[in-house]
This record gives structure tokens, C-alpha cells and sequence, in this order.
């Protein structure tokens, strides 16, 4: 192989950095992937000025087309943090990393004025293209992780959220399940339910299931489980909000409550929970009643 | 070696369990309970034990053993104040204590045990 042309990528940054700014500016701004309601002007063309100077910065390096090296991490720091900013304020990936790639047209023109040697100058393109490809490629790689952080955080706080236990009574803690009951949610519901009763010392737990979409064996098993515990506990469980499909699926299916008691509705469990506790509900007599 | 104190109320066998349970120990506490039954007038024994941060199956077959045997012996038991932890881990480990009767602490407990005693007695009273 011939020996190396050296490059003049950093020397065509520094000599024509404004002039490579200004019609890289004119290109993204008359390019459909601009988001103007996005994006203010100014802020892309500091970005964009930015990037320029730490691209410039770093091209003087040693190995121009290895992003890893040192010499790269504040232009990688810079195109992560503007890739978080782009995920969070809504632009797609293809708009984002149009932002590197968009670099080419301005790079290659100047390029192209300022080698005089065919050779050198199709050896520079391919370096700049290499770079600008790679940079690209990394500005999607953060924006994806981003958007991946995001969507995580938002399960979670739903997860989090999704099991609440409430106080319909003295005594009597109520339990609505929405969502599908996996292993990983039983495991939730279970060890906050069997908080309560421990903190509450409430004698009736009813879970209701109203909002479990579909039932099958592992979620009766997950059911059971929780049941098993906190009657372990001392404490008894109502089941309510059987669904007539859910009835005939869990005939079908083979499996059985067991002594478990179970109500269609969350008032017919209040019901029988009030009775166990021997309380009950009575219509208040207004004073001008027929008497 | 050491042994579970067992407190005699009345009727009732209080078992309070403070240490950590070996496999021995809860050996012992079974044969304890069973002659204390047998030996008296026994009619319920309660088990407490909220100060047990983990119960392992083999202590949790004891418990159920120890319920059986003393039903044998016409006594009720009631097992009080387990810990959410321990109800967790036994009902993963699929040992669910069907004969066992459960309450969430003492008090509770001697209710459960008054209350059987009582349907107990007029059971007797009918015959």
C-alpha cells in the first residue's frame, strides 16, 4: 500500500470554520427534517458551532477516524447530552442523526477546493465519510438508549403504582388488581398487602380482580399464593370481581379456589366482610319520615 | 440444652418463641407440648411467633405436627403473628399449613381459642 496521504481534514476545518458553518447552518435549516417548533434557530446554530469546535479540536489527533480514542470523548459527550435532549424533546431518530450526517455536503465541498491531488482528495472524502458515518451511527446509539431509559422509568412509575392497597374499613384492607398478574406483580402485591395487615393488623383482605384481563393457571396460582399468605398471617382473604368468563375459563382450565371465599362484586365482599366483623349498614331514619 | 418455656393459662398452653428455632429445639417443643396436653386439662395451646425472622420448612412441619398431634389430644392451635417475610417464603416453598389455624397476634389468637372452646362446649352440651 502506498504510503498515507496525510490528511487535510483539520486544516480545512481551521482555515474555513465559519464559512463550513454557514452553509452547513443553510443546509439543516432548509432541510425537511428541521423541527423549527422544536428547535429554535439559535440553539441549533450553537449546537452546530459547537460541534464544529470540538470536531475540529479532535481531528488534530492522532487516528482521525477512530471515535473511540480519547481525544473524541468531549465531541461524544457532546453528541450523547444532544441526543438525550432530542429523545426528551421529541424528535425521531432519523432527525437526529441527520444532524451529523448533514455535516457531509458542506465538509465535502470545502474538501474538494482545497485538494488540488484526485488521490488525496478521494482519500480524505472516505476518512470524512467514515467519521461522519460512525458519529452518526453513535448519535443513534444514545438517542435509542434514551428513548429505552424513558419508556423503563414510565413502567416502572406504572408498575409502582399499579397495586395499591386501600382501607375500605377498620379492619378490612381493599386490594384492586389492574393489569395483567404475573409472578413479578404477585410478588409486589403480596409483599404490600402482607405489609399492611402486619402495620393495620386487618383481619379481612379483598382482592379484587375486576381488572385482570384474562385468568389462567399461573394467575390462579399467583391468586393462591397470596392467599395462602396472608391466611399464614391470620388474616382471611375475599376474592371478588369474578367475571362470568373468568368463572367458565377456571371450570375449564381444572382449577379451583380451594375455601376461598368469592363474590362477583366488591360490594357483595364488603358485605360479607362486614358481617364477619358483625357490623352493619343500616339506613339512616330521617327526621320528617312517615311516621 | 435449651428448651421453649411453655406458660400454662388456665386452658390454654402459651408457647412464645424468642430464639432462633433449630431443628432440635422445635423437636423438643413438640414432645413438650404433646406431654403438657396430655398431662392437664388442656384445651388450646397458642403458638407466637412474631419474633421469628425466619421459619424454615422443616420448623413449619413441626408447627403443622404440633397442631395435629395436640387436636389428637383435643386441643385447638392457633399460630400467631407470623411475619409477612415468613408467610412469603413458606407459601413459595409450597408449604401452606392447611390444618393450621392462624390469627394475626396473641390477642386475636386467645378470641380464636375462647371461640372454638365455646362451640366446643355446646357441641357437648347437645349430645
Amino acid at each position: 500500500m502506498a504510503a498515507e496521504v496525510k490528511t487535510k481534514i483539520p486544516e480545512v476545518l481551521d482555515k474555513h470554520e465559519a464559512g463550513i458553518l454557514a452553509d452547513w447552518m443553510k443546509e439543516q435549516v432548509a432541510a425537511t427534517t428541521v423541527r423549527p417548533d422544536l428547535l429554535k434557530e439559535g440553539e441549533l446554530r450553537a449546537q452546530s458551532g459547537r460541534f464544529l469546535e470540538l470536531l475540529r479540536e479532535a481531528s488534530r489527533g492522532e487516528n482521525i477516524t477512530d471515535i473511540q480514542g480519547a481525544n473524541w470523548a468531549p465531541l461524544r459527550e457532546m453528541l450523547g447530552e444532544l441526543s438525550r435532549s432530542r429523545a426528551i424533546q421529541g424528535f425521531t431518530s432519523s432527525e437526529t442523526a441527520t444532524f451529523v450526517f448533514s455535516f457531509k455536503q458542506p465538509l465535502f465541498t470545502r474538501l474538494r477546493q482545497s485538494h488540488d491531488n484526485l488521490d488525496g482528495l478521494a482519500e480524505d472524502l472516505w476518512r470524512a465519510t467514515a467519521l461522519l458515518d460512525k458519529l452518526g451511527l453513535y448519535t443513534t446509539e444514545v438517542f435509542m438508549k434514551s428513548r429505552e431509559d424513558i419508556i423503563g422509568r414510565q413502567a416502572k412509575e406504572m408498575f409502582e403504582q399499579s397495586s395499591p392497597v386501600v382501607e375500605l374499613w377498620q379492619g378490612i384492607l381493599g386490594l384492586p388488581i389492574i393489569g395483567t398478574l404475573d409472578s413479578k406483580r404477585t410478588q409486589l402485591v403480596m409483599e404490600t398487602l402482607l405489609e399492611r395487615i402486619a402495620q393495620t393488623q386487618a383481619e379481612i383482605a379483598i382482592i379484587d380482580i375486576t381488572g385482570v384481563p384474562t385468568v389462567d393457571t399461573e394467575t390462579v396460582q399467583n391468586i393462591l399464593k397470596t392467599v395462602n399468605a396472608t391466611r399464614l398471617m391470620g388474616a382471611e382473604c375475599i376474592i371478588s370481581g369474578l367475571r362470568p368468563q373468568i368463572a367458565q375459563t377456571m371450570v375449564h382450565l381444572g382449577v379451583n379456589l380451594g375455601g376461598v371465599t368469592t363474590k362477583s362484586t366488591m360490594a357483595g365482599a364488603l358485605a360479607v366482610a362486614f358481617k364477619q366483623r358483625s357490623l352493619a349498614v343500616k339506613p339512616v331514619s330521617s327526621p320528617g319520615g312517615n311516621a | 440444652m435449651d428448651r421453649i418455656p411453655i406458660l400454662r393459662m388456665g386452658e390454654f398452653l402459651l408457647v412464645t418463641i424468642q430464639v432462633d428455632m433449630h431443628d432440635k429445639l422445635a423437636t423438643a417443643l413438640q414432645d413438650d407440648v404433646c406431654q403438657r396436653i396430655a398431662g392437664t386439662t388442656t384445651r388450646g395451646v397458642l403458638i407466637d411467633i412474631s419474633a421469628l425472622d425466619t421459619v424454615d420448612s422443616y420448623i413449619a412441619r413441626v408447627m403443622g405436627n404440633i397442631a395435629l398431634m395436640s387436636r389428637i389430644l383435643d386441643a385447638e392451635t392457633v399460630l400467631v403473628g407470623m411475619r409477612p417475610a415468613v408467610a412469603i417464603t413458606l407459601v413459595e416453598m409450597g408449604v401452606a399449613l392447611p390444618g393450621i389455624r392462624t390469627a394475626l397476634n396473641a390477642e386475636r389468637g386467645m378470641v380464636l381459642l375462647s371461640a372454638a372452646m365455646e362451640r366446643g362446649a355446646d357441641a357437648s352440651g347437645e349430645q
